[in-house]
C-alpha cells in the first residue's frame, strides 16, 4: 500500500459512559473512495465527525497528509462535507452558497465568480446561480451542496448519508454523478451510507461498521464475496443461512437436516460434532441439478415471487428456508407452490460463518 | 353544516363588536370636544403639547435603546441554547417568562432598593443612571416576547447543521452569526423589536416609580385631568400599537423561506 492519505488510528470516542467508536482504524489512500457501511447507530457518522473536527476523540489520532489533525478546529481542517439535511443557506443564492467557502478563504471576486461558474458546470447546473434554495429539488440542493464542499479544494471530502433523503431514482443517478465527480478531480473520499447497494456499486473500498468497530475493510468484491464475520455476511446482501452439523472432520463432511454435504478444506479446525452455519449467497444455488455444482439439497417449493426478469423462489428445506433467483424463461412457466424440488450449488461458493 | 357555519358568524360578530364598539365610542367621544360638530380639536390640543413632544421622543429614545439591548442578550443566547444547551432550554424559557409574572412594581421596588444612591452600583444617583436602569428593566419586561419571537425564528432553520456547514467551509463565530444565523432570523429579530416598542411607549409603572418623564406617566397624568384629550391620547396610541403589529405582518411576508423540503 501507498503511504495513506488519511490514517485514523486507534480511534475511541464515548459520550459520557457510553463507548460509541471503539479502537477504529483505517488507512485510506489518496484519491480513494471508501465507504461506511452498516446499521443506523453503529457510529459511522460519529467517526465521520472526528474526521471532520466537529467531535473530539476520547483516544487516538487522526493524520491527514502526514499531519496530525486531530485537534485542529473544523474551519481549519481545509475539508469538504456534505450533509444528510441539505443544509445550504436559505437566505444567499446558488452562487453564494458555493461561493461561501471561497469568500471566506479571502479569495478575489472575480476568481470567486469564476470557480463559482466551473463548480455549476461540473454539477450540471450551469442556469442556476441566481435561484435561492427553496426554489430547488432535493437532487439539486444536494448536488449544489456537493458544489460548495468541493469549490474551496478540500484535501478531503466527507459524505454523511448525502442520498438518504432523495427518491429512488434520483438517489441511484445521483451517486452515480458524485462517483464520477470524484473520479475526475481525484478527491479522497468518505461515503457514509446504510444502503449497501449504494456502498457495493461505488466505493473502492468499503469499511462494515457494527457496534462502533471496523468488522470488516476490503473491496466491495472482498466483502460481499468473502464476508469476514456472520454479521458482515448477514448485512450485505442476501445470505440463506443453513444449520449443520460436523460428521467428519477429516473428510469435510457436515450433515444438514439428515443430508450430507461435503465441504473439504472449508472447515477451519472445526471437529466432528460442532455445529456450524453455513451460508449460501441466492445466485451461487441452482433449481434442480446442474453442471458444474457438485452438491445439492432437496426440499419442497414453499413460495414463488415472480419479479418480472428474475423469479426468487423460497425452498424449504427441513426447518430452514433458502432462497433463490431464477431468470425468467418465457417458455416455461414457474414452478408452483409444494412441488419437490432438488437446490444444487457447489461447494466452494458455501461460506463457513464462524 | 350550514348551522354550523351560521353560528360561526354569529360568534365572530359578536367578538367583533365587543373589540369594535368601544373603539368606536372612543374615536366618536374625541372628535366631540367643540360644541354640536366633530372635530379633530383634542388630536391638535395633544399633538401641540410640548410635553406630548418630550414624552414621546423620551419614550422612543428609551425603546430604541431597550431594543438594542435585547437584541444583543436574547439573539446569542438564544442561539447558544439551540446550538449547545439545548437541555437547558426549558429553564431558559421559565426564566423568561418571569417578567409575565412578577409584577413590575415589584421588580421596580427591588431596584430602588439595590441600585439606591448608599448601594455598591448607585445607578439612581444620577440621572443618566436612572435612564440606564429603565432600560434595562425594559429589557426584562420585553424579554417573554423577544425571547419567543427570536427562538421561533431560530426553529425554522436547522440553527446545528447551518453552523457546522459554515465552520466546515471555514467560518468563525463572526461569519456564522453575521452571514448565516442573523438573516435567517431577522424578520423574527425585527418582530421582537416592535413588541418591544410597543411596551416600552405604554409602560407606566417602571417609568413612574423611577421618575422618568416617558410617555406612560403623561397618559396617565393626561388621562385623570382632562375630558376629550385622553380618548383622543388613547387612539393615538392604539394606531402606534397596531402600526407595529402591521409591519410585523408585512414584514414576516418576506422571511427566508425554509429550505429543507424533501425533493
Ligand atoms: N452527542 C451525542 N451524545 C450522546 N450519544 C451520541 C451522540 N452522538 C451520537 N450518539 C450515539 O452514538 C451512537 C452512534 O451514533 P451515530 O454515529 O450517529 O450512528 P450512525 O451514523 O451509524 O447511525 C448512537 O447510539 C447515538 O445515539
Ligand atoms: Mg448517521
Amino acid at each position: 500500500m501507498a503511504e495513506p492519505f488519511l490514517s485514523i488510528q486507534h480511534v475511541r470516542k464515548s459520550f459520557g459512559a457510553t463507548t460509541v467508536v471503539e479502537d477504529f482504524n483505517l488507512d485510506v489512500e489518496p484519491g480513494e473512495f471508501v465507504s461506511f457501511l452498516g446499521p443506523s447507530g453503529c457510529g459511522k457518522t460519529t467517526v465521520l465527525r472526528m474526521v471532520a473536527g466537529f467531535e473530539e476523540p476520547s483516544a487516538g489520532k487522526i493524520v491527514v497528509a502526514g499531519k496530525d489533525i486531530t485537534r485542529l478546529k473544523p474551519n481549519q481542517r481545509n475539508v469538504g462535507m456534505v450533509f444528510q439535511a441539505y443544509a445550504l443557506f436559505p437566505n444567499l443564492t446558488v452562487a453564494q452558497n458555493i461561493g461561501f467557502g471561497l469568500k471566506v478563504a479571502g479569495m478575489p471576486r472575480a476568481d470567486i465568480d469564476a470557480r463559482v461558474a466551473e463548480m455549476l458546470d461540473i454539477i450540471k447546473l450551469p442556469q442556476m446561480a441566481d435561484r435561492y434554495p427553496y426554489q430547488l429539488s432535493g437532487g439539486q440542493q444536494q448536488r449544489i451542496a456537493l458544489a460548495r464542499a468541493i469549490a474551496p479544494k478540500p484535501k478531503l471530502l466527507l459524505l454523511d448519508e448525502p442520498l438518504s433523503a432523495l427518491d429512488a431514482k434520483v438517489r441511484v443517478s445521483l451517486r452515480e454523478e458524485i462517483r464520477s465527480i470524484q473520479k475526475k478531480l481525484g478527491i479522497t473520499t468518505i461515503f457514509v451510507t446504510h444502503d449497501q447497494e449504494e456502498a457495493l456499486s461505488i466505493s473502492d473500498r468499503i469499511a462494515v461498521m457494527y457496534g462502533g468497530k471496523a468488522e470488516q475493510v476490503g473491496t466491495p468484491f472482498e466483502i460481499y464475496n468473502r464476508p469476514a464475520t456472520k454479521f458482515v455476511a448477514n448485512f450485505v446482501g442476501t445470505l440463506n443461512v443453513l444449520e449443520g452439523k460436523v460428521t467428519d472432520a477429516a473428510a469435510g463432511t457436515v450433515q444438514v437436516n439428515t443430508q450430507e454435504v461435503s465441504l473439504k478444506g472449508k472447515l477451519n479446525g472445526s471437529k466432528s460434532g460442532d455445529m456450524l452455519s453455513l451460508a449460501l449467497r441466492p445466485e451461487a444455488i441452482s433449481l434442480g441439478r446442474q453442471p458444474g455444482r457438485d452438491s445439492s439439497l432437496s426440499g419442497e417449493i414453499s413460495e414463488v415471487h415472480f419479479l418480472g426478469s428474475v423469479i426468487r423462489v423460497r425452498v424449504g428445506i427441513g426447518g430452514h428456508t433458502v432462497s433463490l433467483d431464477t431468470f425468467n424463461s418465457p417458455a416455461t412457466p414457474p414452478p408452483a407452490v409444494g412441488e419437490k424440488a432438488e437446490i444444487s450449488f457447489s461447494s466452494s461458493d458455501m461460506l463457513v460463518l464462524h | 353544516m350550514k348551522s354550523g357555519k351560521f353560528w360561526a358568524w354569529v360568534v365572530f360578530a359578536l367578538g367583533a363588536a365587543y373589540f369594535f364598539i368601544p373603539l368606536i365610542a372612543t374615536v366618536e367621544f374625541s372628535m366631540r370636544m367643540r360644541r354640536g360638530a366633530y372635530s379633530f380639536d383634542a388630536y391638535q390640543i395633544v399633538l401641540g403639547d410640548p410635553r406630548f413632544q418630550a414624552t414621546f421622543g423620551y419614550s422612543v429614545l428609551a425603546a430604541v435603546f431597550t431594543i438594542i439591548l435585547g437584541v444583543l442578550i436574547v439573539v446569542p443566547a438564544a442561539y447558544w441554547i439551540r446550538l449547545r444547551l439545548p437541555h437547558l432550554r426549558p429553564i431558559v424559557e421559565f426564566i423568561t417568562l418571569l417578567p409575565l409574572v412578577i409584577p413590575a412594581i415589584v421588580i421596580v421596588f427591588g431596584y430602588i432598593r439595590m441600585y439606591g444612591s448608599n448601594s455598591p452600583l448607585p445607578f439612581l444617583a444620577t440621572d443618566m443612571g436612572t435612564n440606564a436602569l429603565l432600560v434595562i428593566g425594559y429589557a426584562m419586561l420585553a424579554l417573554p416576547y423577544m425571547y419567543r419571537a427570536v427562538d421561533t425564528g431560530l426553529r425554522t432553520i436547522d440553527v446545528r447543521t447551518l453552523t457546522e456547514a459554515a465552520q466546515i467551509l471555514g467560518a468563525g463565530w463572526g461569519t456564522i452569526i453575521g452571514r448565516v444565523i442573523l438573516p435567517n432570523v431577522l424578520i423574527a429579530v425585527l418582530s421582537g423589536a416592535f413588541l418591544t416598542f410597543a411596551i416600552v411607549i405604554g409602560e407606566f409603572t417602571m417609568a413612574s416609580l423611577l421618575n422618568r418623564p416617558a410617555f406612560g406617566p403623561y397618559l396617565q397624568n393626561v388621562g385623570a385631568n382632562r375630558a376629550y384629550e385622553p380618548a383622543a391620547l388613547a387612539i393615538i396610541a392604539f394606531a402606534i400599537t397596531w402600526g407595529c403589529m402591521s409591519l410585523i405582518q408585512i414584514l414576516s411576508r418576506f422571511a427566508p423561506r425554509s429550505a429543507n423540503r424533501p425533493n
